[in-house]
């Protein structure tokens, strides 16, 4: 089978076509206000569905303390770092919190059946496109931002970038990747009957964002 | 030319199929509309295309580099890399990495390419269950179908048609026709399948090179469900799709997403770059790119027909193409319909096997214009046509040229020529069409199906702008 390698790469370089220049990136105006970016990235969510709530950073406990048992999400899903503790250290008992700690293979029936909503926190946000940026890791795995049926998301405000461009160019995404990185806008969405869009096909049904200011 | 008679055939059936009919339709009418929103401002709408055509270019010129690049990424990253020739050699190496993993179960997101390779009819000749998770990948794969059209696979059905599909494989389940209640049973349905499967299959929308990044675009999340949740994953995509840097990224994803749907942006952008670390929780340990060739390095030898290979597979030329929306993407009887379709299909499967998808077109030239990667789809559509009936070896390296060439079609032009070219000939043959008009044949064929043959008229035009008084011809 090596030999498809080189059969494909020599036939390639037979036929060595102009020097076509690469085109300069584009960064659109990054001078947008905060203030801007906020009501930007807060309208286009809304568009597709997602919640917003702006919050002070220092009122966030008590956001989770008040809205899960209103809401009946009573079993969540959190991961291993700081923001974790936060969270878990205010939720009152009713609560039922499972941290993301083992390997998935020892509890995936467990993650797909008895999580109500995952909790995590965010790498970024683009404004423009109303999108948050996750980097999941080992504190904050993939998983959890995919199959609960609620995704509440943590935004600094602080972290929002006006274009997807920006974010790459500042966050200087081109020295090191990580396993996956994801643009999330909106909760899981398909118009693939009739072109009638219905939300919550194979991801979180419902997209909750919390914007820390 | 059994080629004609049977794509004839599928015309008929087409067009005869009124309920897909009114569903293309009312289809490709919303997709329009809505790509229509996204681009308000037609110079921002050039400047976006200008770019997107020339991050394309770029990548097509550097094509053998940036394919070492890319393997050379992916591979520090871990991710193992195969070369594939043909849709044979593809399809071989992806059952022997599901082999040696023993894998037995495998969820596939959605992947054209894929389609190409008849990947999932291998597979299943081996014993291995393969279930498509996009919504419309799974009501075609119910129906034993072939996507009508690349982004929207099920688009010739409707609800009442899906609803009884699912009543048929489903019996147990109850009877819907209520579009969110049967997205919700196919949810339920391949969550379970999800948590079972043993390695997940998926498409590429773009790789780029600089980082060694498989970049993929969806809106259900069964792409993320599908590369996340197995412990293997397997990515196939096709040789163009690698750009160079992360930057030429954004640019093309946006023009897309606002092409394809006429959606700002997807609900999901996933970058995968490599397989689990050793500290991280899930994700696949094992991730795997098979990069397919099937006569793309052969089309890219052509400095024209390279041009096809710009394509990032939006569907925006067969959303607004008035023979497929009349048609549908089964007559075409390709993996790609429309007018992309009737460009690529030919070049990968010989002008002889299928170059009669050309012949189809209006040459309208909508495709062209809202390619969102300036393809000049009208021109190469031309060209091949000229190449399926071209009798002088041209340098074109497509298999099957001159294969439609009919030995009265090509005479009567040389005849054509000869009278046209020699204006003693010429009068006498207009002299001769005016004295014996009554004599013109009334069945020409096709054309008098369902038109009057054409009659010459009593005076030439030369001699009615004499009787008019133009002096000077």
């Amino acid at each position: 089978m090596n030999n498809a390698r080189e059969n494909i790469l020599n036939h390639l370089r037979t036929n060595r076509k102009t020097n076509t220049p690469l085109p300069e990136a584009i960064f659109p105006e990054d001078n947008w206000e905060r203030e801007h970016k906020i009501t930007q990235i807060s309208e286009r969510m809304q568009a597709v569905h997602t919640e917003v709530h702006r919050i002070p950073t220092d009122g966030m406990a008590e956001w989770f303390q008040q809205q899960l048992p209103l809401r009946k999400l009573n079993r969540v899903l959190l991961g291993d770092n700081e923001l974790a503790n936060t969270i878990e250290s205010s939720m009152p008992p009713s609560i039922q919190v499972t941290r993301y700690l083992r390997d998935i293979e020892e509890w995936k029936q467990e993650l797909f059946q008895d999580i109500d909503a995952g909790i995590t926190s965010t790498f970024g946000a683009i404004a423009e496109t109303g999108s948050l940026i996750l980097w999941p890791n080992h504190e904050e795995p993939r998983l959890m931002s995919l199959v609960p049926p609620i995704h509440i998301a943590v935004l600094k405000a602080d972290d929002i970038y006006v274009s997807f461009a920006e974010a790459i160019d500042k966050q200087q995404w081109g020295n090191y990747m990580p396993a996956n990185a994801l643009l999330i806008s909106g909760p899981s969405k398909t118009a693939d009957i009739e072109q009638t869009l219905v939300y919550g096909v194979h991801g979180p049904r419902q997209l909750i964002v919390l914007i820390l200011e | 030319m059994q080629q004609t008679e049977s794509f004839k055939k599928r015309i008929d059936k087409a067009l005869h199929n009124e309920q897909a009919r009114i569903n293309f339709r009312s289809g490709m009418s919303g997709l329009m509309t809505k790509r229509a929103t996204q681009f308000n401002d037609d110079q921002e709408l050039q400047n976006m295309r200008d770019h997107a055509r020339a991050i394309r270019s770029y990548s097509l010129s550097h094509l053998p580099e940036l394919l070492e690049q890319l393997e050379q990424k992916l591979v520090s990253n871990g991710i193992q890399v195969h070369w594939a020739e043909n849709s044979k050699q593809a399809n071989e190496i992806i059952y022997q990495i599901l082999k040696k993993a023993d894998a037995k179960t495998v969820v596939k997101g959605k992947s054209m390419v894929s389609e190409e390779t008849g990947l999932n009819e291998y597979l299943e000749h081996k014993d291995i269950e393969i279930l498509e998770s996009d919504l419309g990948e799974f009501i075609i794969q119910l129906a034993k179908e072939m996507p009508s059209h690349i982004v929207m696979p099920a688009i010739h059905k409707n609800c009442k048609e899906v609803a009884e599909l699912f009543k048929k494989h489903f019996p147990d389940l109850p009877y819907t026709e209520n579009i969110e209640e049967l997205t919700l049973m196919a949810r339920n349905i391949l969550r379970d399948k999800f948590v079972k499967a043993d390695a997940g299959i998926s498409g590429v929308n773009f790789a780029v090179a600089e980082t060694g990044t498989l970049c993929l675009v969806e809106n259900e999340g069964n792409g993320r469900m599908s590369t996340t949740t197995p412990n293997l994953h397997i990515a196939i995509t096709g040789i163009e799709k690698v750009v160079a840097r992360l930057s030429d990224v954004p640019p093309l994803f946006s023009i897309l997403t606002k092409s394809a749907l006429g959606q700002p942006i997807t609900a999901y952008f996933n970058m995968i770059s490599r397989p689990r670390p050793a500290n991280e929780k899930d994700g696949p340990q094992h991730v795997h790119l098979v990069l397919l060739d099937n006569r793309r390095s052969q089309i890219r030898m052509d400095d024209e027909l390279l041009d096809t290979l710009r394509c990032i597979r939006c569907g925006s030329c067969i959303n607004h193409c008035p023979v497929y929306v009349q048609l549908g993407g089964h007559a075409y009887g390709t993996v790609y319909p429309g007018p992309i379709g009737s460009v690529l299909e030919p070049q990968r499967l010989g002008l002889d096997k299928i170059g009669a998808l050309t012949s189809a077109c209006t040459l309208c030239g909508a495709c062209g214009e809202v390619c969102p990667v300036q393809i000049p789809l009208p021109k190469l559509i031309n060209r091949l046509r000229a190449e399926s009936v071209n009798s002088q070896r041209s340098e074109a390296q497509i298999s099957g040229k001159g294969s439609l060439r009919k030995m009265l079609e090509a005479n009567t032009w040389v005849l054509w020529k000869w009278i046209y070219a020699n204006p003693g000939l010429y009068r006498v043959f207009r002299w001769a069409a005016r004295r014996f008009r009554k004599l013109s044949p009334n069945r020409l064929g096709g054309w008098t199906q369902y038109r009057t043959a054409p009659v010459p008229a009593a005076k030439s035009l030369q001699q009615l702008a004499r009787e008019e008084g133009f002096s000077n011809e």
